[in-house]
C-alpha cells in the first residue's frame, strides 16, 4: 500500500547529542583500513588545519542513519522496516566530523515515491554541532521492498 | 584543509590512482562493530540466503568508504572533500575463504566546478567480480 503523502516534508526533533570519540574515530578508521594520520594523529590533523583529528567522510552516516530509523519507523507512516534496503547516499560537507564534536541531527522526510510496487523514502539528515554550525546534510534514499518485489530486491544493499 | 593537488595542475580527464581493497569476513565483522550496522546479511550465510543474496555481502557503507579513498588518499587531506554522493547498484559478495573479494576503484576528474573555490568534481568507478558496485559516485573535492 502506498505510503501518506501527507508526511513529505515533515521533520522530526533533533536527536540528543552524539559525542564524537577520538577512540571512536580510531576504531572506525581501521575497520576501513584507512591508515591516514589525520584520523588518529591529532599533529597530523592540525598540519592538515583542522583542530583535532577528523573523521573518515562516512563516519556520519552511523549517526545520521540512527536518526532516520526514528523517522522510519514512525508508526504513522506505517513502512515496513524488515524490507528496507538503503538505494542512494550523499553527503555535502561544510567541514569534517572531528573528535570532541556533540553532533545533533534533525531529520525530514524530502519525498515519498511509489516505483514498481516499493516504497522509496528520501530522508534528508542535517548535522549541526553545539554552536549549532552545521557540519554535513546527509540524504539517504531508502526503498522499502514490496512483498511482491520480495526476494529479487534482496540483491541491493543492505543496511 | 590542505589540499596536496594544486588546482592549476589538474585538468577535466586526469587520471586519479587506481586502488584495490580487500574485503574479507574479518573486515565484515570490524566493520560492522565499529559502524554498528549488525545486519546479519553481512555476516550470517544461512540468512543472507534465506533473503534472496548470493552469499553474505559487504555493507554499502564500506564500500562506499573504500571508494572514497581513492579520492582523499589522491587529495592528501579527507577535509577537502566537500560533496560526496553514490547510488548503490550491486552488492559485493565476499565468500567465506581467505581471500575473499576485491573493491576495484577509479577514477577521473570530470568537471572543473569553480576557479575561485577550486573545487573539481571526481566521477568514481567501483567495482567487484567484474561487476558494477557502486552507481553514480562523485565527489567534489576543494583543491590547493
Amino acid at each position: 500500500m502506498a505510503l501518506d503523502q501527507s508526511f513529505v516534508g515533515r521533520s522530526y526533533p533533533p536527536t540528543e547529542p552524539y559525542e564524537v570519540g577520538r577512540e571512536k574515530i580510531r576504531e572506525f578508521a581501521e575497520a576501513i583500513g584507512d591508515p591516514h594520520p589525520a584520523y588518529t594523529d591529532s599533529e597530523a590533523a592540525r598540519e592538515l588545519g583542522h583542530p583535532d583529528v577528523i573523521a573518515p567522510p562516512t563516519f556520519v552516516f552511523a549517526i545520521t542513519f540512527k536518526a532516520a530509523g526514528a523517522v522510519v519507523e514512525d508508526p504513522g507512516l506505517g513502512l515496513d522496516y524488515s524490507r528496507v534496503v538503503h538505494g542512494d547516499q550523499r553527503f555535502a560537507y561544510t567541514r569534517p566530523v572531528r573528535a570532541g564534536d556533540r553532533l545533533t541531527v534533525t531529520s525530514t522526510i524530502e519525498s515519498i515515491k511509489s516505483l514498481a510496487g516499493n516504497d522509496v523514502l528520501d530522508v534528508r539528515g542535517e548535522v549541526h554541532d553545539e554552536n549549532g554550525e552545521h557540519v554535513v546534510t546527509a540524504w539517504t534514499k531508502l526503498v522499502a521492498r514490496g512483498a511482491s518485489a520480495a526476494g529479487a530486491g534482496a540483491g541491493k544493499q543492505g543496511e | 584543509m590542505a589540499a596536496k593537488i594544486a588546482y592549476t595542475d589538474v585538468e577535466v580527464g586526469t587520471e586519479l590512482p587506481a586502488r584495490s581493497f580487500p574485503v574479507t569476513r574479518a573486515t565484515l565483522v570490524r566493520y560492522a562493530g565499529a559502524s554498528g550496522d549488525f545486519n546479519p546479511i553481512h555476516w550470517n550465510e544461512r540468512f543472507a540466503r534465506e533473503v534472496g543474496l548470493p552469499d553474505v555481502i559487504a555493507h554499502g557503507m564500506f564500500t562506499m568508504a573504500e571508494a572514497a579513498r581513492a579520492v582523499t588518499d589522491w587529495v592528501g587531506d579527507p577535509g577537502a572533500l566537500v560533496e560526496y554522493g553514490v547510488r548503490f547498484t550491486k552488492p559485493v559478495v565476499v565468500p567465506d575463504d581467505d581471500a575473499g573479494a576485491v573493491i576495484e576503484v577509479s577514477g577521473r576528474v570530470a568537471a572543473k566546478l569553480d576557479d575561485e573555490a577550486r573545487t573539481v568534481r571526481v566521477d568514481l568507478t567501483a567495482t567487484s567480480a567484474g561487476q558494477k558496485v557502486l552507481g553514480m559516485s562523485r565527489a567534489v573535492v576543494r583543491l590547493a
